[in-house]
């Protein structure tokens, strides 16, 4: 399917191919084993400046936006979804500078996150706030030039790896959802700590950790915008990132989907190859279909948001929570393709089911996601 | 730092197949691909532009399409590129082949260092390199493996062979041929690739680059193809029996002595 990319963003969708067949999918078993951080890739997809795509060209990024940040991530998910969260939960992470960051916090944080020298690592969720983000404990104390953080976040993505943390604290418990501030903190600072590397059912090399502040200080200057804009910084956040997901998801749904149909026209069963067998064709031809309509509302989103539409909650939640259960459909099918051989760790295709399951549950499950749809149709009504 | 790197296209050769009528390559539908010798040799020009600063020119002789090669190696890092394309140049073999090239570097202006793959994944020859050096009358070192210095005109390399390598110190101009042990080639970058679609392919023919007519293309070409066939399969060896290792030393022994070696 032709999706009339314009230059640049094919040269982005080329050049992350390329880096991803060439010189992931070879190393994608060991890092799913050893849980290694993959730096070698990180530098890779550093020098190759992929890092710096979504980011403008006046703080040393290419000046491209979250259609070109997404077609990275999909072409990297399609080798290993884990590994391209280097990328992915970076970009998250760098959303809140992006989005409120005054222009000394971009000039400070963006060039380097644009060359991948440093990477960087979106905090909000804790052990009793996950869904219900706005019972989050953490907290902000204002003490002259500082601020003071105090609290516990649970499940981040990059934690340990990351220099730039984007946090969000609660300043003023007594305001509710209004209560809440965004910070950037840098590794290294004191009273800043990591607890061990979470043991997970899928995106093993993606490092998720705790990130633990004690009495931690950090400069007022690392207040992103006002008190009090946490909570609209962590939405507007998501409505940026989750096509960002949704790529992911898209990007394992056809890595898996590529695996299966070479499999199925190679296996040979009652002396002719499976893909003969309507059952498997009639698999192959649901799967490819859900890929390309996920694909088409990622891309569509994508696009409305680099347009620079403004309203794309109901979109963005719709495309993260369709290829998301489009990336457990397909991964799951394409193991049963593979019959027993799909049960073996030995094969790749189980690790793009143990992968998919995630992209159905963070950044906003896909319950929260099919809230937040249904309110927004339900305003749509009433207009 | 001056530093010329000349590379060739050719046939992806995992795809090739022989046209077992005329037992030549068929090139219809392969895809051309820059030699895989020419992007350690690419490489390793970008590097030393990155240690010593300086400008990397990439040149290839070839038929037009050999650009897009070109434009490959400047996405890799390369500054400027040069296509030598005329249709004088048709059947060129390696001596006339490394005369243009030796003509057109001159064109170019004085290199520091030039860089070659060892050998081309056609051809297989691995002459053109040492042609161009001895038609600019520069000194070469093949099978390099590690520039280690360079400095005040003089380079330290270590030249690989059959049984390790050796090192080698040679005055500056100097024309290296590369093995693949010398580096790993890096993947382009988007500023790379977004220079390489806008940047500007100088192209010279004949009359450009100042050479001989005679010494170019089929007439410049002392090399005749006769004939280009597949070899037949090697045979299975004698294997030699007898009674225990002694008796068979001794029988291998004496079919030796026969053996002009």
């Amino acid at each position: 399917m032709d999706y009339l990319l314009n230059e640049q963003q094919k040269m982005v969708r080329d050049l992350a191919r390329q880096i991803a067949q060439e010189k992931i999918k070879p190393v994608v078993a060991h890092y799913d084993e050893t849980e290694e951080f993959a730096w070698p890739i990180m530098k890779i997809l550093s020098d190759s400046d992929i890092f710096g795509i979504y980011i403008p060209e006046q703080y040393g990024g290419l000046g491209g936006g979250i259609l070109e940040m997404c077609l990275a991530t999909e072409e990297l998910s399609r080798a290993c979804g884990a590994i391209a969260l280097g990328f992915a939960g970076t970009a998250l992470g760098t959303f809140p500078i992006l989005l409120y960051g005054s222009d000394e916090q971009k000039k400070k944080y963006l060039p380097d996150i644009a060359k991948g020298k440093r990477l960087a690592a979106f905090c909000i969720t804790e052990a009793e706030a996950g869904s219900d983000a706005s019972s989050i404990k953490t907290n902000a104390k204002k003490d002259g030039d500082y601020y003071i953080l105090n609290g516990t976040k649970q499940w981040i993505t990059n934690a340990g790896e990351a220099e730039v943390y984007t946090v969000i604290a609660m300043t003023d418990k007594t305001k509710g959802p209004r209560g809440a501030s965004a910070f950037i903190v840098e590794k290294g600072t004191k009273g800043m700590e990591f607890g061990a590397k979470e043991k997970k059912l899928g995106i093993r090399a993606s490092a998720t950790r705790e990130v633990i502040f004690t009495d931690c200080k950090i400069p007022k200057a690392n207040l992103i915008s006002k008190e009090g804009m946490g909570f609209i910084v962590a939405m507007k956040t998501f409505d940026n990132s989750r096509p960002g997901v949704a790529a992911q998801a898209v990007g394992i749904a056809q890595g898996a989907f590529d695996a299966a149909i070479d499999y199925a026209t190679k296996r040979i069963q009652f002396d002719q190859p499976i893909s003969s067998f309507q059952a498997i064709q009639h698999m192959l031809a649901d799967m490819a279909m859900q890929i390309e309509a996920a694909r088409a509302l990622v891309y569509s989103t994508a696009r409305m948001v680099d347009a620079g539409i403004k309203d794309i909650v109901k979109e963005s939640a719709m495309s993260k929570c369709y290829a998301g259960d489009v990336a457990m459909k397909v991964t799951t099918d394409a193991v049963q393709i593979f019959g027993g051989y799909g049960y073996m760790r030995e094969y790749p295709v189980e690790k793009f089911m143990r992968d998919a399951k995630i992209t159905q549950i963070y950044e906003g499950t896909n319950q929260i996601q099919r809230n937040v749809i249904a309110a927004h149709l339900i305003k749509e009504t009433k207009k | 730092m001056n530093i010329v790197v000349c590379i060739k296209q050719v046939p992806n050769t995992t795809d090739v197949k022989i046209d077992p009528v005329t037992n030549t390559l068929i090139r219809e539908g392969v895809e051309s691909v820059i030699n895989p010798f020419d992007a350690y040799a690419i490489e390793e020009g970008v590097r030393l532009r990155e240690r010593f600063g300086g400008k990397v020119t990439v040149i290839t002789m070839g038929p037009p399409q050999a650009e897009s090669a070109l434009r490959e190696a400047i996405s890799l890092g390369c500054d400027e590129a040069v296509l030598i394309s005329d249709r004088k140049f048709a059947g060129s073999d390696t001596w006339a082949t490394s005369y243009t090239l030796a003509c057109a570097i001159r064109k170019v202006g004085s290199p520091d260092v030039i860089l070659c793959g060892k050998q081309a994944s056609d051809g297989d020859t691995a002459q053109v390199g040492p042609g161009i050096s001895t038609h600019l009358e520069i000194p070469q070192v093949t099978y390099v493996k590690k520039i280690e210095e360079i400095s005040d005109n003089k380079a330290k390399v270590e030249r690989m062979t059959e049984e390790g390598y050796d090192i080698v110190e040679t005055p500056l101009p100097c024309l290296f041929t590369v093995v693949k042990e010398i580096n790993t080639p890096r993947m382009p970058s988007l500023r790379g690739m977004m220079k390489s679609k806008s940047a500007v392919i100088t192209k010279w023919l004949a009359d450009d680059i100042d050479a001989e007519p005679k010494n170019l293309g089929l007439e410049g070409s002392p090399t005749r193809v006769v004939k280009i066939f597949t070899p037949p399969p090697r045979k299975g060896g004698e294997i030699l029996k007898g009674d225990g290792a002694l008796e068979v030393a001794a029988k291998l022994a004496d079919l030796l002595k026969d053996v002009v070696i």
